[in-house]
């Protein structure tokens, strides 16, 4: 197809694909007043009103908070993920047990399991314990993913035996082999899996919305949600503000490795 | 010969034990936590459902399909089910076809692929609930962008997209578009790449000189498995709906916009109904087996990889 048609086709579904943000910063630009006059104008009428829409924010919104806890809990999970999944995904691939079948019979059928499906009983376990409020609620469900087993048991059944023959040879236990050696060659599989989950799990609401109800550990999420229903109230511009605070850093992460984000999302899409 | 043999099996049996220690060991974290955290939490899921369990009351009683009996005829549940079926039914053909069409039009030519590609991405890597926010200014009745635009072309009053129980769930389905679709132009996107640029051409040469019909003929065929993957996976995640219908509706304007996992939600965890919460569970589940079935049996039958 001619340029001619598909440059301006394509130019104008992007630009309304890109309307929410464009519309979510202009406003976070402009005063109060200006926004209610409901004007058409993306530029704001003062060149100050943003210091004041994004200083509310600043001095309301614990930022800094919500996205330390938005790190913590995704570096967290993503740790704990790949601790689990990489042996046993290396196991399933490349060691001969009494009982892999059943292990990869598991997976195949935790993959069927929507992670919304053991949310209520893990609540309970949870409140029983004494643990909701806490990173450790925020972080421990989504420790096991059967997925990344999956994934990773793919990427090493293509790993060349004699690669682990000769680490074996060289006095290696299969631990180390899993680290030293089946790891750093699955690197692609490990970004992939890593954009994907950190992803899945910034954006996350569910699960944060049913452990938490203090703002002390609240994920970026869970903060945008918390200053829109109790503190904004009529401001949109400083809702707008807080919006594009909270959602630039994952922007900017995918704008710096768009193709690694693409290719990862796209790997990984399966899991949807 | 035989001092040979006899030499090397002691350490190929001992080898053999070592490699199915190594592989238990290995196993062993990973096994625990699927124990513990999906398989255990699942199957109690499943058995809540079949209770009358209320958190802070103990010990809960079996009740059969008392609470499914009651689903039945709750109004509630089944606006929620009709609702969920019709933002399914808006959102996941409307998401495949736009991002089918994305996907095609990005690969047509050479220009600008990377600039759209990231464009049309940039709602999977966005933080849902700011996003939903951004919508419900961009929706607002009196001082959103679209219904000033409206008013100045003329509409005199331009719906109150979220809250009017007439137009909630067609906003939502919007968004819910919005949200997958450049998703799904990534799929179709590595789709593409993967049918030989050859077979195209050699449609081509052999008379098949419209787009449209190279389209038809070689392109869609051989886009099958793609496109039932992108399908089912639509379908799932947007049954999946619920950080768009907490954060602007929570079910409203009179459960307009109720949805399953937003029920499941409430029910559980703002009414502590725990029992008739995993009975909702229960249906949901199965709804995204069924997907699941639907695919692999179809994968099964007609479509096979080149």
């Amino acid at each position: 197809m001619a340029d001619r048609w598909r440059l301006p086709l394509l130019a104008l579904l992007g630009l309304l694909m890109l309307a929410p943000y464009i519309w979510m910063v202009s406003a976070s630009l402009k005063a109060t007043d200006e926004l209610f006059r409901a004007s058409l104008t993306l530029l704001p009428e003062t060149g100050t009103a943003w210091m004041e829409n994004y200083g509310r924010v600043w001095r309301e919104v614990p930022v800094a908070q919500y996205l330390l806890n938005g790190v913590i809990v995704c570096g967290g999970i993503l740790v704990f993920q790949l601790l689990f999944a990489v042996p046993a995904g290396y196991a399933l691939a490349k060691l001969r047990f009494p009982g892999r079948e059943w292990v990869f019979g598991a997976v195949m059928l935790g993959l069927l399991v929507p992670p919304h499906v053991p949310a209520l009983p893990l609540y309970v376990a949870f409140s029983e314990l004494g643990w909701l409020n806490s990173y450790a609620a925020l972080i421990i469900p989504s420790t096991i993913s059967v997925f990344a087993i999956f994934l990773f048991r793919q990427f090493f059944k293509s790993l060349p035996e004699e690669l682990i023959h000769a680490a074996r040879l060289d006095g290696m236990g299969e631990g180390a082999i899993v680290w030293r050696v089946a790891l750093p060659n699955a690197w692609p599989a490990a970004t992939a899996f890593a954009i994907f989950s950190v992803v899945a799990h910034w954006n996350d609401l569910f699960w944060p919305l049913i452990v938490l109800t203090g703002t002390d550990y609240a994920t970026p999420a869970l903060g945008v949600l918390h200053f829109r229903t109790e503190e904004a109230g009529d401001d949109f511009a400083a809702l707008m503000a807080a919006c594009t605070i909270m959602t630039a850093p994952l922007v900017l992460a995918f704008l710096f490795a768009q193709r690694r984000f693409v290719e990862g999302i796209a790997t990984t899409g399966l899991k949807g | 010969m035989s001092e040979a043999a006899l030499a090397a099996a002691p350490p190929r049996a001992r080898r053999r034990l070592g490699e199915a220690l190594g592989g238990w060991l290995l196993s062993l974290p990973a096994a625990l936590s699927f124990l513990l955290l999906l398989l255990l939490p699942t199957l109690a899921a499943v058995a809540m459902a079949f209770t009358d369990f209320e958190l802070g009351l103990w010990p809960p009683a079996w009740i059969g399909l008392e609470n499914f009996r009651e689903m039945w005829e709750d109004r509630g549940f089944r606006q929620s089910f009709r609702n969920t079926v019709v933002y399914v039914g808006l959102v996941a053909p409307a998401s495949v076809l736009l991002g089918l069409g994305l996907a095609l039009l990005i690969e047509a030519g050479a220009r600008g692929r990377a600039l759209f590609r990231a464009v049309f991405f940039l709602p999977v890597v966005s933080l849902t609930v700011a996003m939903a926010a951004a919508w419900q200014y961009l929706l607002h009745p009196t001082i959103g962008p679209l219904n000033a635009a409206l008013r100045n072309f003329g509409v005199a009053a331009p719906p109150a997209w979220l809250s009017s129980s007439d137009w909630v769930l067609l906003s939502l389905s919007a968004i819910g578009v919005w949200e997958q679709a450049g998703f799904n132009m990534v799929l179709f996107m590595a789709g593409l790449t993967a049918i030989p640029r050859e077979l195209r051409e050699a449609a081509s040469v052999d008379g098949v000189h419209s787009a449209f019909e190279r389209f038809r003929l070689v392109t869609w065929p051989l886009l099958g498995p793609t496109t039932l993957f992108v399908v089912t996976i639509t379908l799932i995640r947007s049954v999946r709906v619920f950080d768009t219908v907490a954060v602007l509706t929570r079910g409203g304007p009179n459960k307009a916009s109720e949805v399953l996992l937003y029920t499941m939600y409430t029910e559980g965890f703002t009414f502590l109904r725990l029992g008739y919460s995993a009975a909702i569970t229960l249906v949901f589940l199965v709804i995204v087996l069924a997907l699941m079935l639907v695919q692999t049996r179809l994968l099964d039958r007609r479509v096979h990889y080149g």
